[in-house]
């Protein structure tokens, strides 16, 4: 929940508890008083000492657990799991658990008298370790062991203006009673801040509630919130606490299916992402998710599988037959495969269990087979409450979720699950396609935030080599998988041969025409150079005769020069 | 102190909380009944927690004033100014006329 700050300036003090911080706006008042009420059995007791312990286990403020009921050995007892080592705390004096004992009904009452003595008592636990918290469980006992009210209301009064003096973070727990908050009406003088506890059971499945009724000076979450006590105390989720802030990663990771991740922009799935996988029965929707996990693995993380159809052994054995087998990393203990019904435990406790598990194990890819398990334990709009706090709670732990969802056959799978598919990052539908006797599977990505990721549907084809993908063929109108694309197929493959051939045959004519083309220009060159031969050589001979024909006239020409001259001389 | 055990068949402890007027008349109250109906037979410690705070613990002490009756036993706990002298009888389990053969 996003609480305006700027509201309050009033210094809190966390209670280390998940989720009850948040709605509290950061805390209890610090330095002030607190009340926690509730019936019997409520968790108030648990909520005190936790806030208590988480306080000094995390904030080191050293606190005092003061029982007025219980046994210290008793209170060890109840808290032993709450994963918080009481003894080490204790004896590094961060924690002091105290039994304030009351002799009940045996002391006689003669005039006039105060507490000072608690107050005494109260002063030397404090001093003695440096107290900055103090529980009082359950402070209205004193109630039961002194008779006069007017006095004992005067002195609780005086001890939480006392315990506000000396700065002390106090919660006194008190039981609740008909109409009011506390059966004496403690409430009145513990004024700053008011948290009741509560259960109810419906369906047989016990849910615990928490609500401030009152938090003075601080803006705080109204509702009831929902809060179980788990393995490791409480835990409280508060529907709107996520407030859309985790951080975004940019890192892809494969979806474990090389063809899908083809789809996806070539990457596969964002880190932190949530995956929606939906199809009707038999849709591969296990398949997908059991790639994702083995993937994971395959990458050294560990991973989660919640399975809430099937055994742990019948995922194992129903992956085998399609080539996936998930035990070596069962055996490795990167994968859990966590089997249970969905009608065990209220919504609440699947999803305080869920996220608390996958805390635990530090799990980086979870798969939640299927989410629409939940339907038959709970009203819809519970279960998208559920899923929204689900979705926000493992995308803040940074997790990347597939969660698988059962569609009717028949029903449009966009239309079916458009209240969740705005939590959904990444959506792939899964339908059958039912036509020549066969039924065959077809895989689209719907949507995909933050990537170009393929329009197109895809055959997905199982067996027992694994899945693959392959490209869809249209005919006309109708899309044909299984045998009736393979029989496309063919016919597309004959065609291909066909034009194929038909190419290198006109290739071979092209090249013969091309080598008498070749043939043709040589012996043409040559008569070309035969006939340039033959006209070099008559040219010479022409001039050869001319040359001749010029000197036969010279000499001639001398001759008759010679005879005109003698006959002029006598 | 073996010694001293019949002498005080009532051993009386007063826990107050520093010179308040509760406690001083608690103090006035307790001696007036002592000496009026136990004579010497008994001794009376008088605690102030302010002094002594860690006996509050120890004793489990809440109430200011409170008288604890340790001997004889059973230990028995009035809290309160003791200003009203036939409760603090009752409460001290202490009749006048019944006591002598017990």
């Amino acid at each position: 929940m996003e609480l305006p700050a700027a509201i309050t300036n009033l210094p809190k003090a966390p209670t280390g508890i998940r989720g009850l911080d948040d709605i509290t706006g950061g805390g209890l008042p610090r330095g002030r008083p607190t009340l926690i009420c509730g019936g019997p059995g409520c968790g108030k007791t648990l909520l005190a000492f936790e806030t208590l312990a988480r306080g000094a286990a995390l904030y080191g403020e050293p606190g005092i657990f003061v029982s007025f009921e219980e046994s210290p050995a008793d209170l060890r007892i109840n808290v032993a799991n709450l994963a918080i080592d009481v003894a080490d705390l204790e004896q590094r004096g961060l924690l002091l658990i105290e039994q304030i004992s009351l002799d009940q009904g045996e002391v006689a009452e003669v005039g006039e008298y105060d507490l000072e003595g608690l107050f005494i008592r109260l002063g030397l636990l404090i001093d003695r370790i440096g107290a900055q918290r103090i529980v009082l469980d359950t402070i209205e006992t004193l109630f039961s062991a002194f008779g006069n009210q007017n006095i004992l209301r005067g002195e609780l009064q005086r001890l939480f203006r006392w315990l506000r003096q000396r700065g002390l973070t106090a919660i006194i727990t008190a039981e609740r009673s008909g109409q009011g908050l506390s059966r004496f009406g403690i409430e009145e003088f513990v004024a700053d801040c008011v948290i009741l506890l509560d259960y109810r059971i419906t369906e047989h499945v016990l849910t615990r509630y928490a609500r401030i009724v009152k938090y003075r000076g601080s803006s705080h979450g109204v509702n009831e919130y929902p809060f179980t006590i788990g393995p490791r105390g409480i835990t409280m989720l508060p529907i709107t606490s996520f407030g859309l802030r985790y951080p975004v990663s940019a890192e892809r990771i494969s979806s474990g299916f090389p063809d899908l991740d083809q789809l996806l922009d070539g990457g596969g799935y964002y880190r932190g992402s949530t995956i929606l996988v939906s199809g009707p029965t038999g849709s591969g929707k296990t398949s997908l998710g059991a790639l994702f996990v083995a993937a994971a693995c395959a990458r050294g993380e560990p991973a989660i599988f919640f399975a809430f159809e099937e055994s742990a052994d019948q995922i194992a054995r129903n992956l085998r037959s399609i080539g996936i087998d998930l035990q070596p990393w069962r055996d490795r203990g990167l994968l859990q495969i966590i089997s249970s019904r969905p009608s065990l435990a209220g919504l609440e406790t699947h999803l305080i269990t869920l996220l608390e598990v996958v805390e635990q194990s530090g799990a980086r890819a979870v798969v939640i087979d299927p989410i629409t398990g939940f339907h038959t334990i709970s009203r819809p709009v519970d279960i998208t409450t559920m899923l929204f706090r689900l979705f926000d709670g493992l995308k803040s732990l940074g997790v990347t979720t597939l969660a698988t969802s059962l569609t009717n056959a028949g029903a449009d799978p966009a239309q079916s699950e458009v209240n969740i598919s705005s939590l959904v990052d990444t959506w792939i539908v899964l339908r059958n396609h039912e036509a020549n006797g066969e039924r065959n599977r077809s895989l689209l990505v719907l949507k995909s935030r933050g990537m170009r990721h393929s329009n197109q549907v895809r055959e997905l084809v199982m067996d027992a080599n694994g899945l693959r993908l392959v490209d869809i063929y249209a005919a006309g109108e109708t899309v044909l998988v299984g045998a009736a694309r393979i029989a496309e197929q063919e016919r597309l493959r004959h065609e291909y041969e066909l034009r194929e051939r038909e190419t290198i045959q006109r290739q071979r004519r092209y090249a013969l025409q091309q080598r008498l083309l070749s043939l043709q220009i040589e012996a043409l060159q040559a008569e070309l150079a035969a006939l340039t031969d033959e006209m070099n050589a008559d040219a010479a001979l022409s001039e050869a005769r001319a040359q001749a024909q010029i000197q036969s006239r010279l000499a001639t020409s001398r001759y008759r020069d010679s005879t005109q001259e003698g006959s002029d001389g006598r | 102190m073996a010694d001293e055990a019949p002498e005080y068949e009532y051993d009386l402890w007063l826990y107050i909380a520093g010179q308040t007027p509760k406690s001083l008349l608690a103090i006035a109250n307790l001696r007036r009944i002592c000496d009026q109906y136990l004579q010497s037979r008994y001794r009376v410690h008088v605690i102030d927690l302010h002094h002594e705070p860690e006996r509050a613990i120890s004793d489990n002490i809440l109430a200011i004033p409170t008288l604890v009756r340790k001997l004889p036993p059973p230990i028995r706990k009035i809290v309160g100014d003791l200003s009203n002298t036939e409760r603090v009888l009752v409460g001290l389990d202490l009749t006048p006329r019944q006591h002598t053969g017990s």
